[in-house]
């Protein structure tokens, strides 16, 4: 049973293994000859001012925010779907009402405008 | 579970000298699978420039090779020999990471598709909810790799780019579960077998709505045209991975057209009966992998026909168009398709 999760797991590693490899093999054949210019942050041309670490749209944290909510309740989902034939009216009944309490959250983000974007 | 790296040519003889050794054919169907991403990646850019070349009345590619084909390993060639650039202000460890933990998800969710009945790496029961854990795992190399540039376009890009993956990802996970309501499993061999009989079986008629919201999501994932705005030549320049060169940005451009095979893979899987012939009926293994790639070359076609065909979408439209269009569409589909399983004697729809 666990034991078929072998392959994957030398896979993510044989994975990350190619990644590697080819950047070091990259390294290895490309040559190297820095300019302070070549180098520095592309900024059109103009030389870069302040700080790239700067302040950004609140709106990317929202959709964050409601991506957790949202995720989580796909992870919820996901099992319910499976097994929907086992639980029944009662189970689909259920996963309805708190689907429900969730759909009137997010009513309550589009009129609010959280999911704006202008 | 292995046999199946031993029916290829060239790999036969290598498992009649070690037939009982695990992990070696563990080891030849990853090679294999490497390959084929590796085979498909090349075929893809190559096709890619040709097609949308043929579609703008140019001719694309057409002097490396005979018909140009020979373009793609060309490039390959330039781009490992191209100075890898690696900025000043940048944090050099992260900034090739970030590549590195792009690729690695795309090509590991591999292991888990069916190519046929038994030509599966690791026939694991939670193999849909693997492959969405590993997509969701591409969008930390974005992440990183803008936050690693310290370069403002590559910053702006990686978080435009990041607010979009997860925004699809949610329609795309409710999508995903309306295939397992009708499958009732998470073994994507299950939800292939459960559409057996015939073209009136695929999922794509009972699930339609889900199917394109699937497919479009995809897109949408993999930062394709018309949803390319992370890299949108015209303001952002080139997006998360403006500061990359070489080696390091090919792997950017390797996961992503990996991503894509693997989208047009999972959609002819959970909507298109996988390698299931139209007519119902069983089919050999190698007819059903040839079906799996002609349904596949399908959607790998729409990708390039987008490009070629639509504008891009402005950055508001894409995230109204995730949010307001996509989210409340799956939403109401699962709950029609409880409410005709459990309420109306028409259940039988979509199983």
């Amino acid at each position: 049973m666990l034991d078929n999760y072998l392959p994957i797991l030398i896979f993510l590693l044989v994975g990350l293994g190619v990644g590697t490899a080819l950047t070091i093999l990259g390294r290895l054949l490309s040559t190297s000859r820095p300019d302070p210019q070549k180098n520095s942050p592309y900024e059109c041309g103009f030389e870069a001012f302040e700080d790239t670490r700067m302040k950004f749209d609140v709106r990317y944290y929202l959709v964050a925010i409601l991506f957790i909510i949202f995720d989580l309740e796909i992870a919820f989902l996901f099992p319910w779907a499976v097994v929907l034939e086992d639980i029944g009216v009662f189970g689909f009944l259920s996963m309805m009402l708190f689907l429900a309490i969730l759909i009137v959250g997010f009513i309550y983000e589009w009129f609010q405008g959280a999911l704006e974007w202008e | 579970m292995f046999d199946w790296a031993c029916t290829l040519p060239l790999a036969g003889w290598a498992c009649d000298l070690y037939a009982e050794q695990r992990l070696l054919r563990i080891g030849l169907g990853i090679i294999v699978l490497v390959v084929f991403c590796i085979l498909m990646v090349l075929i893809m850019v190559y096709a890619e420039r040709r097609l949308v070349g043929f579609m703008q009345l140019r001719k694309g590619p057409n002097r490396v090779g005979p018909f140009g084909l020979l373009q793609a390993i060309a490039d390959t060639i330039k781009l490992l020999i191209k100075e890898v650039i690696v900025p000043t202000n940048a944090s050099p460890i992260l900034f090739l990471l970030a590549p590195i933990l792009v690729l690695a998800p795309a090509l590991a969710a591999w292991a888990v598709v069916p190519f046929g009945d038994q030509l599966v790496l690791a026939d694991v029961d939670a193999s849909l909810l693997y492959i969405l854990a590993l997509a969701s795992m591409g969008v930390y190399g974005v992440i990183i790799a803008g936050w690693a540039s310290n370069s403002k376009y590559a910053f702006l890009g990686a978080m435009r780019s990041a607010a979009q993956i997860v925004a699809y990802e949610i329609a795309m996970g409710f999508a995903l579960v309306g295939v397992l309501m009708a499958a009732g499993s998470l073994n994507l061999r299950e939800i292939v077998l459960a559409q057996s009989g015939g073209i009136h079986q695929w999922y794509i008629w009972p699930l339609l709505p889900l199917f394109f919201v699937y497919f479009i999501a995809g897109v949408a994932e993999t930062n394709r045209a018309p949803f390319d705005v992370a890299e949108g030549e015209s303001e952002i320049v080139a997006g998360f991975h403006v500061e990359y060169s070489g080696i390091s940005f090919a792997l950017f451009f390797f996961a992503e057209y990996v991503n894509m095979v693997m989208i047009a893979a999972l959609s002819t899987l959970m909507f298109l009966g996988g390698w299931q012939s139209p007519f119902g009926g069983e089919v050999t293994p190698a007819i059903g992998v040839i079906l799996f790639f002609g349904k596949m070359s399908f959607f790998l076609f729409c990708f390039m026909w987008f490009r070629a065909t639509f504008p891009r979408y402005r950055y508001d439209q894409i995230m109204r168009l995730g949010w307001k269009v996509f989210i409340p569409v799956t939403l109401v589909w699962i709950g029609l398709m409880g409410g005709v399983m459990f309420f109306t004697p028409y259940g039988y729809v979509f199983h």
